[in-house]
């Protein structure tokens, strides 16, 4: 069985999550797609591990990992959109231009 | 302590004397102690109990120990050595310094220790309480040290260095009260006259060193005994300009002028001055130099007998008509110099230093007698002395003495001496000079005698109650009085003549007339004049009348105010030499100082100043500033252009990040 496809779906998965980021303006829909490039580099994690055969399972023990942290991250991501929104009373990013000169 | 291969010893001379061992490799110490001695009483003395007294008192009484010391040693065995230490070598010449220890450096050494001692201690007490007394014991200090540098010394570099210091000292110490113009102008005078003196000496020794190629006397020395042909030919120069070096230390006529003027110092720097440091220094070099004088430079000594007899005759007469007693010393000395010189002159170095050891013990005893009397009536003159023999008997007593002494009578110190000196000129078959010399016993028995009983007889003119002085100041008399009447017993013809022992012990022999016993017709002469001159005084000035009215029995007027102007020699001086120097040199002076050192002075000034605004204007402000400001300004406008890059916006960060992502990774695929 072929890689191409899984890795074909993973960069869709990669391009989806960056044409997020880079266009949406809602926080919240940005962090979501931090999440989609996270789980493309998941995928790409198992399916190199699945072809390689590796004895100790190394790629899918990293995905572990990653979606430990993407879930922590995405818990304190969350609380500062919260309290953002608290105090501008809104969610767009571009409203959030604080660390300029 | 020097290293032995600093020290090179001449091996040669007779082998009747010994070469002083430890205690001649250590005379140094009476040469260098009284510098830093100076050096302490400068800087530490105001803060101690006698105010920097007690280190001059100190050193004084080493140099007094150790010079008695060596003085036994060349009494029992005979000293005759020479050190010196090389401090550099400039091509083939050397530059050294070094100490003599020899009978006649050894004789001076004790001299100048035990007068000034004894001069010491009484100024302890005579300056009490004046202005400057710690720096007064500075310069005394000074003074004796630099003596002991120029008599010590065993190269004429050294002894020039000497020469000059002693010169410097008595500057400072004539001019000691130099708030009255008077005084400090008298000590400009003695500078001046001792430098020019001083130049005939320098060039004296130039003229000696470039013919010998040394500075060593004692190779100069040699040198003139062995019949050297570069030497020969310029000794009579040599020796006349050594003379004239010497003439104006010892005042000699017509150099003589500072001396009576240095009286402004106060009365212990006249005494230690007189008798030990200062005029003594002219005979010495003569002394020193005599075997040169002898050899090669026979003719220079008719010159140096010919002022000698000229000087003792001519100051002698001067005396006569003072009213300063501390001028008719003055003139006393400058009298008893040119029987020095006079002695030299005729070949009898022994008769000259022995009248140098007599005269330097009574005439520092007549001169701290009279600084006695001053201190009590708080004036030098005469006129407003006398009948102080009731009040002041220490002094009295002791003042007599000294006269006697320096009057010629026997058996006190001046009269071996005069005689032998008196000897010397008839032996040497100069019947003119021997005359004149006669004379001049007969003069300073003469205004001794006038002196005397112008002070102590007769009534006291003065005010007030004068006292006799306290015993820190008559001690050293009555010590002194010992010595006026015993020194001459060290070289009596025919009975003891150690004294010629003593200072003929040298490297260089000594050839000399000496009499072996005595000359009866210049004794005779001598004494006779002796006496005349004190009966026909003391008839003048007290049996005829009152004493102050004595001057008027015997007064020639035309005589008597040539005498009382000093021969006009003062007029003279500064009518020739003073005066158009002043006003030609000095205006000469002034314009070359004004036009070329001043107006180079000024353009140096401006030009640096021109330059100064051109390095500030062009470099400092239009280079380094302007730099600094552009870098700056650009620094700034630079800044507020790059940071609107910095938006804020996570999104155009993420942006460009992407891009730069995607460049790199296009370049590596496609360049890789």
């Amino acid at each position: 069985m072929s890689v191409q496809p899984f890795l074909i779906a993973a960069a869709g998965l990669f391009s989806i999550g960056i044409y997020g980021i880079l266009v949406r303006r809602n926080v919240v829909m940005v962090l979501l797609s931090i999440e989609l490039i996270l789980n493309a580099v998941n995928i790409n994690f198992v399916v190199f591990d699945a072809m390689l055969g590796d004895a100790l399972l190394q790629g899918q023990i990293f995905t572990i990992f990653i979606i430990t942290i993407a879930a922590a991250e995405v818990g304190i991501g969350l609380a500062i959109v919260l309290m953002l929104f608290r105090n501008r009373k809104t969610a767009n990013i571009d409203e959030f231009d604080l660390m300029k000169w | 302590m020097v290293t032995s291969n600093l020290i090179s010893f001449l091996a040669e001379g007779k082998a009747t004397y010994t070469d002083g061992g430890a205690a001649a490799e250590y005379t140094w110490l009476i040469v260098v102690l009284p510098f830093i001695a100076a050096l302490l009483i400068t800087f530490v003395g105001k803060y101690l109990p006698l105010k920097g007294a007690e280190i001059a008192l100190a050193t004084i009484g080493f140099i007094f120990a150790f010079s008695s010391y060596l003085l036994y040693l060349n009494v029992t065995e005979g000293v005759a050595s020479e050190f010196f230490v090389n401090v550099g070598s400039i091509g083939s010449f050397d530059l050294e310094f070094g100490w003599v220890v020899d009978g006649l450096s050894i004789m001076m050494y004790f001299v100048v220790g035990t007068v000034a001692s004894l001069v010491f201690i009484y100024a302890t007490n005579y300056m009490k309480g004046e202005i400057r007394y710690t720096f007064f014991f500075t310069s005394l200090t000074l003074f004796a040290g630099s003596m002991l540098v120029l008599v010590s010394s065993p190269t004429l570099l050294q002894l020039l260095i000497g020469w000059e210091l002693v010169g410097v000292c008595s500057y400072l110490l004539i001019g000691h009260y130099w708030e009255n113009k008077d005084n400090s102008s008298a000590a400009m005078k003695a500078f001046i006259t001792n430098k020019i003196a001083d130049i005939g000496l320098m060039i004296g020794i130039i003229v000696l060193a470039l013919s010998t190629g040394t500075m060593r006397i004692s190779e100069i020395l040699y040198q003139s005994t062995h019949d050297y042909e570069s030497l020969k030919s310029v000794a009579y120069l040599a020796g006349v300009l050594l003379f004239i070096g010497a003439m104006g230390k010892s005042a000699q006529f017509p150099l003589h002028v500072w001396l009576p003027d240095a009286m402004a110092g106060p009365t212990p720097v006249s005494a230690l001055m007189h008798a030990a440091t200062m005029v003594t220094a002219g005979v010495y070099l003569l002394a020193r130099m005599f075997p040169f004088y002898e050899g090669m430079a026979n003719q220079a000594l008719d010159v140096v007998l010919l002022f000698g007899v000229i000087t003792l005759f001519a100051a002698g007469l001067i005396a006569i008509v003072q009213d300063d007693l501390k001028k008719v010393l003055a003139y006393s000395t400058v009298s008893q110099l040119g029987y020095m010189v006079a002695a030299i002159g005729s070949g009898a170095y022994t008769a000259a230093l022995f009248h140098l050891w007599t005269h330097a013990f009574f005439k520092a005893l007549l001169f701290l007698g009279a600084g006695s009397v001053i201190h009590a009536v708080h004036t030098n003159s005469m006129k407003e002395m006398g009948g102080l023999r009731k009040e002041m008997p220490r002094t009295y007593i002791t003042f007599i003495l000294g006269t006697i002494a320096l009057a010629g009578l026997p058996p006190l110190a001046g009269f071996f001496s005069k005689d032998e000196i008196l000897a010397s000129l008839s032996h040497g078959g100069y019947s003119a000079y021997f005359s004149i010399a006669v004379a001049g016993a007969f003069i300073t028995a003469f205004y001794m005698t006038r002196a005397v009983v112008l002070t102590f007889f007769g009534e006291y003119r003065g005010n007030g109650h004068p006292h006799e002085s306290d015993s820190m100041m008559t001690t050293p008399l009555i010590i002194l009085a010992g010595f006026a009447i015993a020194a001459g017993w060290v070289n009596i013809p025919g009975v003891y003549t150690g004294f010629t022992d003593w200072v003929t012990t040298r490297k260089t022999p000594i050839v000399e007339y000496h009499p072996e016993s005595f000359d009866y017709f210049a004794l005779g002469s001598g004494l006779l004049a002796g006496l005349t001159g004190i009966v026909l005084a003391y008839y003048v000035y007290q049996i005829l009348g009152r004493p102050e009215e004595g001057d008027q029995k015997i007064k020639v007027e035309p005589i008597w105010n040539l005498l009382e102007n000093k021969y006009y020699l003062d007029d003279f001086y500064f009518k020739f030499i003073v005066n158009p120097t002043k006003s030609t040199l000095a205006n000469l002076i002034d314009r070359f100082n004004t036009n070329i050192l001043d107006r180079t002075v000024n353009m140096f000034g401006v030009a640096a100043s021109y330059l100064g605004n051109i390095v500030y204007e062009k470099f400092d402000q239009g280079g380094i500033d302007k730099a600094l400001n552009i870098s700056s300004a650009s620094t700034e406008a630079l800044g507020a252009r790059v940071k609107l890059l910095q938006t804020g916006k996570a999104q155009q960060y993420i942006m460009y990040f992407l891009s730069g992502v995607i460049v790199i990774s296009l370049l590596i695929l496609l360049v890789l």
